[in-house]
């Protein structure tokens, strides 16, 4: 599973931001998911407090925000978002289409003190 | 009056239950002296039938009045005054015992909470060093494809025969990740191309950092092509660059028409799907056309190869495609 892996990666950037924050506890770890990203958030959810174990965000409150996928079409422009999580504009069927953030994972912010 | 640090808080004695509470000093502060001003510290007390966490701030250098901060360790928030005003010297560390959340532990000269935007994507290690793998690719112009699959697809017996007919004509190389043996990389060896093996141990996909490490001794001067075969896995190798300039999905005729409607983040991705075993299509039920149909649905430009690793079918195509390829650069 490597929402596993994703978990310790997003641990470690977490701790990353903590100690330049001279942080002592996490709160809050928000995490936005693209909808393309490949990773899904009860999988995420399930590998935090594995991850987290003995850090520093041992107890924080994961938060996984699933974003819509919207693409925007370069070949006819139209921007809408997608009902199917697949690249392709469904208004022309082209596939030069900007996915915006939808194969990101991203750590959006962190709740500290 | 707290017998540990000597605040003397009026009226204000901790109850709960009944009991005074005491509590431990337990933040540093390097204070070997005493000094003027006024503030409280974290306590609990039971008041008008609530019972009320308190983190206040110090403010070192005021004299008069004192400002805090309330934190709640339950629903009714209200304000009220401490009619008290004291001194105390902190000579030791003090923690406190409350009764909402026993992992509490107060903040005394520290900022509350507070939010910080970050906005950086979870696997951008990962894709630092893909990137950086990339670049030491492009400088030795080394066309690197990532190979996608499902466990069984038959990627290593396409790269098997793909190396044969490179042989001599092509320099090639192979990275191939496993979770565990080297069974891959000896099927491999021995067709001209230099092949390293990564097990991967419990990890289901390789990542940017381990192909990395391998590339110097395993990319030597004048490889034109680099082969990664990735851990069969069709869903967590999507997520992971490796340096790659492609991916390639590879996809074999026994395994279902809708395999790339399954898992449209790998396919969508992939502008090169490789359909392997051709010829058990007798023994299926199964219709390429539908494969097609279905891999383009997903990726509309997809460039599709149809190939038997066993008869040969299609192969020749298939190794003219990845030679024009290096050919034409990137």
């Amino acid at each position: 599973m490597h929402e596993l892996s994703i978990a310790v990666a997003l641990v470690a950037q977490v701790q990353e931001v903590a100690a330049r924050e001279n942080a002592t506890r996490v709160l809050r770890v928000v995490v936005v998911a693209g909808r393309l990203s490949g990773v899904e958030p009860d999988a995420l959810h399930f590998a935090w407090p594995l991850a987290a174990e003995d850090t520093i965000a041992a107890h924080a409150e994961l938060v996984v925000e699933a974003l819509p996928l919207t693409l925007s079409c370069r070949a006819c422009g139209v921007s809408a978002e997608a009902d199917e999580p697949f690249p392709i504009c469904e208004a022309c069927g082209s596939v030069d289409v900007d996915v915006g953030a939808a194969r990101d994972l991203r750590l959006r912010s962190i709740d500290l003190e | 009056m707290c017998k540990d640090c000597g605040c003397e808080e009026g009226n204000a004695r901790a109850y709960f239950d009944g009991k005074a509470h005491e509590h431990d000093h337990d933040h540093e502060h390097d204070h070997d002296h005493a000094h003027d001003h006024e503030h409280d510290h974290a306590h609990v007390h039971a008041d008008d039938g609530h019972v009320h966490v308190h983190v206040h701030l110090h403010l070192h250098g005021a004299t008069v009045g004192h400002d805090h901060v309330h934190v709640y360790a339950h629903d009714d928030e209200h304000e009220h005054d401490h009619p008290h005003a004291h001194e105390h010297f902190h000579a030791h560390p003090h923690e406190h015992a409350h009764p909402h959340e026993p992992s509490h532990e107060p903040e005394h000269d520290t900022p509350r909470a507070r939010t910080v935007q970050v906005e950086e994507r979870v696997l951008a290690k990962n894709d630092q060093a893909a990137a950086v793998n990339r670049t030491w690719l492009d400088e030795r112009g080394v066309l690197t494809v990532n190979l996608i699959s499902s466990p069984g697809s038959g990627k290593t017996e396409l790269l098997v025969q793909t190396l044969k007919r490179l042989h001599g004509r092509l320099p090639a190389a192979v990275v191939v990740g496993d979770q565990q043996t080297d069974n891959d990389a000896r099927r491999l060896a021995g067709h001209g191309a230099p092949v390293r093996q990564i097990e991967t141990q419990a990890a289901c996909h390789l990542n940017a950092t381990q192909v990395g490490e391998v590339l110097p001794e395993v990319v030597p001067p004048g490889t034109r092509l680099l082969f990664v075969e990735n851990v069969g896995n069709l869903v967590c190798p999507a997520a992971f660059d490796l340096g790659e300039h492609f991916k390639i999905a590879v996809l074999s005729v026994t395994e279902g028409e809708d395999k790339p409607l399954k898992y449209p983040v790998l396919f969508s991705d992939a502008p090169v799907a490789v359909v392997t075993k051709v010829d058990l299509l007798p023994h299926l039920d199964v219709r390429l056309e539908t494969i097609r149909a279905n891999l383009k649905r997903v990726r509309p430009d997809v460039t599709i190869f149809e190939v038997s690793a066993r008869t040969s079918v299609g192969m020749d195509v298939w190794v003219e495609y990845l030679e024009s390829a290096v050919a034409r650069g990137f």
